[in-house]
């Protein structure tokens, strides 16, 4: 891969709220500060404000009366996104249907005024650096949806941005090729050590490129932290029960007590162990069992509670119907940091 | 066997509406190079009847053209800004600018001449000259303009588009020239052959408001077949069709290669728009 310099730029949101024309509140009042070279992931449901929230940094709205965008130090929050020096990769690309693959990363260069033979050079580095150098006089209609996301991530870097945005770039690629882009954008942003805001409603592709996840929820930030802290420590019910698989089971229906748990446990699927001594916390009732190749998924009918779900490594199969006894590990207990109460 | 009966009777009412339709139009072309149409074909045939056109009419061609071409560069100046606007703008306001926009379509062009006569019909000199006939032309081709503007703007999701180049530091004229105007360019052609041919083809207006001097080809058409020789009339018929038809040719091949390429250009991202929000 070929280096290529950015400055790092810092990006710190104050009070950004944003209401539309037609009253709706997208996004109620947010902060948010982003280190410089840091890769932050907006992630939500859809409706939850990720969008809006990435398109006040970009510069394409501004935001309510009173919100602030800063990049380092400098505020530009009036600043107009052809202004603002961002690379921005957009869910559907918003390629250029009548220019070549070498026209479109070019662009940004040629809107610069920068020479054609300095254009020239810096358009080569940047189709070998995505490996598409072959496609480079194809037209825009003539490639994949990978090689088209490669394109826009190549005419996004290549006019040197002070940070990359990322609206939803995976969302139209089928699975397979999802895992595979998903490496390389990883690769890529390491290797940049460019400010990356990345927008998805997809939890894997979260935990897999944020150095911090902004989990979003109607409009608000439900939580911020590291993939571990969002996974193992979420902050309230919404996080908890967004990201991966949460088992909540009532006292009540524990055989033997856990220290320090008031009135129910929270746990994840593969933090249980299946023991058949007395020691068990708890015993169910399998009512299905999925084989997923590297571990297994059952549904416990738990007496007092809901269904547990619970992941197990190990080749024993229980089959449905039979009886199961769990021991809970200890580190594996989820409490929420803003406890909530529950109806 | 009797669905085959089906067929051929189906296929000989095809072809009795065919006939119905070009017989008339054979029988002007061939008139208009017959020696005497009276005699038929048998008087042998000529380009005479031509020559004679292009001597008592050429003015007529050359100003339909003119006004063509004229009303062409008013309805791009005007119409593509005004699509783009409206594509742009969501909302009610638009969309009855829209409607508007479309009226002279639907409202008789007799009349349309005849408001434009009682509101400008006293500036003597404009009155008398083909500019006069030029904005009724407009009047009536801008929607055409428009409409096909605006559907090849809907299709193209230009507003990504845009934004995207503004992402990369594209100014708005900068957007406009390089992204909006090329990606809009099927609408704009289609648009363009469309201003032509119906400027060329328009009778209702352009005989209100045309004066002694300023008679375009359809004008002039209508005063040939009242006054000259049924040879001649046919012959001027001629020079239309030799005009018109490449137009028409042309647009319907492409409209039909548009067609083919938003087909290909849609097929490759299925669930591009499921997510969006």
């Amino acid at each position: 891969m070929t280096t290529i310099e950015t400055a790092s730029t810092a990006i710190t949101l104050h009070q950004c709220a944003k209401t539309f024309v037609n009253g709706t509140r997208a996004l109620e009042p947010v902060n948010l500060k982003v280190t410089a070279g840091e890769t932050v992931v907006l992630l939500g449901p859809s409706g939850c404000g990720k969008t809006t929230l990435l398109r006040l940094i970009a510069g394409l709205d501004e935001p309510d009366q009173g919100g602030r965008v800063l990049f380092n130090d400098e505020p530009v929050t009036n600043l107009p996104i052809e202004k603002r020096n961002v690379g921005m990769v957009f869910q559907s690309y918003a390629l250029f249907p009548n220019m070549t693959v070498r026209d479109n990363v070019a662009y940004g260069l040629a809107v610069r005024k920068i020479s054609v033979a300095n254009i020239g050079v810096r358009v080569d580095e940047m189709l070998e650096m995505m490996h598409i150098q072959d496609l480079a006089d194809r037209r825009i209609d003539q490639l994949s949806g990978g090689q088209r996301q490669r394109v826009a991530l190549a005419r996004a870097i290549a006019v040197r941005p002070r940070v990359l945005l990322l609206d939803e770039p995976l969302t139209a690629l089928d699975a397979l090729l999802r895992d595979r882009l998903r490496v390389e954008i990883d690769e890529l942003l390491r290797h940049l050590g460019i400010t990356a805001i990345y927008v998805t409603h997809d939890q894997a592709e979260a935990m897999a490129l944020g150095d911090r996840i902004v989990v979003m929820s109607k409009g608000q930030i439900a939580q911020i932290g590291t993939p571990q802290e969002i996974y193992f420590q979420p902050a309230n019910d919404f996080v908890a029960d967004f990201i991966g698989t949460v088992n909540r089971v009532p006292v009540a229906a524990l055989s033997s007590r856990i220290n320090g748990v008031k009135n129910e446990v929270m746990f994840r699927p593969q933090d249980v162990d299946i023991v058949t001594d007395g020691e068990a916390h708890l015993s169910g009732c399998v009512a299905a069992a999925f084989f997923l190749g590297d571990r297994t998924r059952f549904v416990l009918d738990v007496a007092g509670s809901g269904q547990v779900i619970v992941e197990s490594l190990c080749r024993a199969s229980q089959v449905v119907g039979s009886q199961v006894s769990l021991r809970i590990r200890p580190e594996g207990l989820i409490s929420l940091a803003q406890a909530e109460h529950r109806s | 066997m009797k669905h085959r009966n089906l067929f051929w009777l189906q296929l000989a009412f095809t072809l009795l509406v065919c006939a119905f339709l070009i017989v008339p139009v054979v029988l002007s072309v061939l008139a208009g190079v017959t020696e005497n149409f009276f005699i038929g074909l048998r008087s042998g045939l000529t380009l005479r009847w031509i020559g004679e056109v292009w001597s008592l009419y050429a003015e007529t061609i050359y100003l339909s053209l003119l006004i063509a071409v004229a009303c062409l560069a008013v309805t791009l100046v005007i119409g593509v800004p005004a699509a783009y606007v409206l594509a742009r703008k969501e909302g009610r306001i638009a969309r009855v600018i829209e409607e508007i926009i479309v009226l002279p379509v639907a409202v008789p062009g007799l009349a349309i001449a005849l408001a434009l006569i009682i509101v400008y019909g006293g500036f003597r000199d404009f009155r008398t000259s083909w500019a006069f006939i030029l904005v009724g032309h407009v009047l009536y081709t801008l929607p055409f303009m428009v409409r096909s503007v605006l559907a090849v703007l809907s299709i193209i999701n230009f507003r990504e588009l845009e934004e995207g180049a503004a992402s990369l530091g594209a100014t708005f004229w900068q957007r406009f020239f390089t992204v909006v105007l090329p990606n809009a360019k099927p609408g704009i052609l289609a648009g363009s052959l469309m201003v032509l041919t119906l400027s060329v083809g328009e009778f209702n207006l352009t005989w209100m408001l045309h004066t002694p001097m300023t008679k375009t080809l359809p004008v002039g058409l209508a005063d040939s077949y009242a006054s000259m020789r049924l040879e001649i009339a046919s012959a001027y018929t001629l020079v239309f069709f030799i005009m018109i038809v490449p137009l028409l040719v042309a647009m319907q091949w492409l409209s039909r290669d548009r067609r083919a390429r938003t087909v290909a250009q849609e097929q490759p991202l299925p669930t591009s728009r499921t997510f969006s929000q």
